[in-house]
């Protein structure tokens, strides 16, 4: 490998700093009285804490899985703190008065809150460790009946509306990591779009994990009716820690007959140092349920986290309905990602396309793991797959376990894949044009990419691009 | 010449280049000189250096360059790093441009220009300004618009690929443009694309070297000085006339006679 080459794979994480704000924290370790506090110090149904409690007597039976294509030392469930949030210095009636600590963190991360919110037309619910702090453009989405809010105001200003789809489509029961955050817990976002409305902006949630040791489970559930259209951004940044730090979310999404649920992440937690020490485990479940005529669109681009494990998928159980799944995962130094989709097909006349670019540097371990599955009765079912991978340098890996399950005859799955490097040839036909080394990896790695940013609302993708091309600094443009 | 500066010296001045890849020595002494404005050809059979000498001077590291000097412009060409090299001036036709899926024609082209501009101290150029300096120099070599939006280089066809290379001149408007065999591999309609548009960018502050192997290239831009390669030197220098010797006597006597050193006294570059 190249000097410059070597210098941009080595680039240091931007975004590590700890920003000083007042926790209110509850002793570390995990029992039955633990989660009833955190269920208690929010004040929640009884519902709630059923099932809080169903999902915990679960997770006592069973065990963490260990087939995913990632090494890490054991986790000590018992050495975690499950619940944390900031106290707040007063109530808060208007974003002015949101702690300037917490916003000036926000500005370091650079997303001036309510400039964002104002220019770019989005309304974001800020998330701060594990409660909502902030949220903007209610008004406007009330008008219009949209309701999006932190998990915990919807639990108390629409509790039927929680009861009826929390655990709908990810049970309580549904695996190791999910059981878990469906005991633990503490706060998310929620989402429901009424009948034939489009969402008018793009909602968008900014996740960030501060307080050391402290686990992060979001919950976010999210509802469009018939034949409503809603895009949702999840972004995340982390700071540097030195000890790894478990996040385990829940994510759902329900499209009913005739809806469009489209949901783009970006990914970038801190992924430890050049040796590995650090990072975040990112065990995250995230499916959606799609009901007749309705489309689900998962894009993804996942930069950071020491460990990513992670397979967003859809049950495309209405007839026609539709599944996308669009991936980026990049990982460099001694970063391992094991991700990728499911797509059930149920229904009859049911599609879904996966596009998967794997982007591996440094000693980076990158594995794609899919499932296509088409039921018994999903007549003229079609499924595409491509996954690409692109190598950096000759330390790290890529990896591609797909798995194909078809019950009827009728369908139709197709799988491409491809592997690369970035030649010496190419690198050399760029400086010839006067375009330096880096700036050249991060161009390539990026048109590498390009079918998958595409994908993404405008201004995330901007900040996508920048981000790829900043991760392989530590790799693309 | 007619500039005061260039009476003295050369825009290209290479003397004495020896490189090797691996244990083998291809450059075995190479020197040649390129004025301001002129258009040399080096011709050559097959393994005589030709591509390695075009690809030394660019900066490619695949040879080791043991000897001599290449100065551009009073600069120490061999001292700088590819981009460096390109930023001075310095532009590599390539003969097999490579592909790069997914990174628009239209973006890199403005990407490598901008880099120029701002190592010359001058404003980037915008998407919108850009298109508008783009579009004539499309016109040079009938490229379609469509080509610019497609990724760089991918799924064009040879000559496609070719047309693209001179495009990027066109935009780059270089100093020194060598370029690698770009009439290879070209059907009778694309050679004349390609070689009206060479010809289109010859001017008075450019220097141009084509490396071929035919003479037919030379036809549509008729060279000032004609050179002979072989062996990994400049074995003859001459004048248009001498690019039809060559085709009616074919390279072999050129081979014949570098062996028996016949050529050592000549070995000076331009006449």
């Amino acid at each position: 490998m190249t000097d410059a080459l070597r210098e941009l794979t080595e680039q240091k994480y931007k975004y590590g700093f700890v920003t000083e704000i007042d926790e209110d924290r509850i002793p570390k370790g995990l029992t039955e009285d633990i989660v009833r506090l955190i269920s208690h110090k929010k004040g929640e149904p009884q519902f709630l804490l059923d099932f809080r409690l169903k999902a915990f007597r679960h997770w006592l039976t069973i065990e963490e899985p260990r087939w995913a294509n990632v090494r890490y030392s054991p986790i000590d469930y018992q050495d975690i703190v499950y619940y944390s949030a900031p106290k707040p210095k007063k109530k808060l009636a208007s974003m002015d008065e949101v702690d300037p600590e917490l916003r000036a963190a926000f500005k370091k991360l650079g997303i001036p809150l309510e400039e964002q919110a104002r220019l770019a037309n989005v309304a974001v619910d800020a998330v701060f460790d594990s409660v909502s702090v902030a949220t903007t453009f209610k008004k406007k989405l009330a008008d219009l009946g949209v309701i999006f809010c932190s998990f915990s105001e919807a639990v108390r200003e629409h509790p039927e509306l929680v009861e009826r789809y929390l655990g709908s489509v990810v049970p309580y029961s549904d695996n190791y990591f999910a059981t878990l955050n469906s005991a633990v817990f503490s706060d998310g976002s929620f989402a429901y779009v009424p009948k034939g409305i489009r969402c008018p902006m793009e909602l968008s949630t900014y996740f960030r994990i501060n307080a050391a040791d402290t686990g992060q489970f979001e919950r976010t559930l999210l509802v469009a009716d018939e034949g409503a259209h809603v895009s949702y951004l999840e972004g995340c940044t982390a700071p540097v820690r030195d000890k790894n730090q478990l996040h385990a979310a829940v994510v759902e999404l329900v499209a009913l007959d005739g809806a469009e649920i489209k949901y783009s992440t970006v990914q970038n937690w801190y992924p430890g140092d050049a040796e590995g020490r650090g990072g975040i485990y990112n065990f995250v479940t995230k499916r959606g349920k799609a009901m007749r005529r309705s489309k689900i669109s998962w894009t993804q681009v996942e930069t950071g986290s020491a460990i990513t494990w992670k397979y967003p998928s859809c049950i495309l159980q209405g007839d026609e309905s539709v599944g996308e799944f669009y991936s980026v995962a990049l990982t460099n130094h001694r970063q391992q990602a094991d991700t990728g989709t499911k797509m059930i097909h149920i229904g009859k006349n049911t599609r879904s396309t996966i596009i998967s670019k794997g982007i591996s540097a440094g000693r980076g371990q990158n594995s794609y793991r899919g499932q296509v599955k088409i039921l018994k009765g999903a007549e003229n079912a079609r499924n595409y797959s491509q996954c690409d991978s692109l190598l950096i340098g000759d330390k790290c890996g890529a990896h591609t376990f797909p798995y194909i399950e078809v019950r009827n005859p009728t369908a139709k799955v197709e799988h491409e894949a491809t592997t690369s490097k970035i030649s010496e040839d190419q690198l050399f036909y760029c400086r010839q044009r006067g375009i330096k080394e880096e700036d050249a990896v991060s161009m390539i790695v990026n048109g590498f990419a390009r079918q998958v940013l595409k994908e993404l609302p405008m201004e995330f993708a901007v900040e996508a691009q920048k981000l790829l091309g900043m991760s392989l600094e530590g790799s693309v443009g | 010449m007619s500039s005061k500066d260039h009476e003295n010296r050369p825009l290209l001045q290479v003397e004495g280049l020896r490189a090797r890849i691996g244990e083998t020595e291809i450059l075995k002494g190479l020197s040649l000189a390129v004025n301001l404005g002129e258009v040399h050809a080096i011709m050559g059979p097959n393994g005589s250096g030709k591509s390695t000498f075009a690809g030394v001077l660019a900066g490619r590291d695949h040879a080791e360059v043991t000897a001599g000097s290449a100065i551009l412009d009073g600069r120490d060409l061999l001292a700088m790093p590819p981009e460096e090299r390109a930023k001075a001036g310095l532009f590599l036709g390539f003969q097999y441009p490579v592909e790069i899926p997914g990174v628009g024609n239209l973006y890199f082209l403005r990407t490598a220009l901008n880099a120029q501009r701002k190592a010359r101290g001058e404003e980037e150029l915008d998407a919108v300004d850009f298109l508008e300096y783009v579009k004539d120099r499309m016109k040079l070599v009938e490229m379609d618009p469509t080509f610019m939006s497609r990724g760089l280089n991918e799924g064009f066809s040879g000559g496609e690929k070719k047309r693209n290379e001179v495009l990027q001149m066109a935009v780059l408007e270089p100093r020194l443009a060598i370029l690698d065999e770009i009439d290879s591999g070209l059907d009778i309609d694309a050679l004349r694309i390609v070689a009206q548009g060479v010809q289109a960018l010859r001017g008075p502050k450019r220097s141009t070297v084509l490396v071929t192997h035919y003479q037919r290239l030379l036809e549509y831009v008729v060279p000032d000085v004609v050179h002979v390669m072989a062996a990994g030197r400049i074995v003859l220098s001459g004048g248009r006339e001498l690019a039809l010797e060559l085709e009616k006597k074919g390279y072999a006597w050129i081979d014949e006679e570098a062996q028996r050193g016949a050529f050592a006294i000549s070995a000076q570059g331009a006449p």
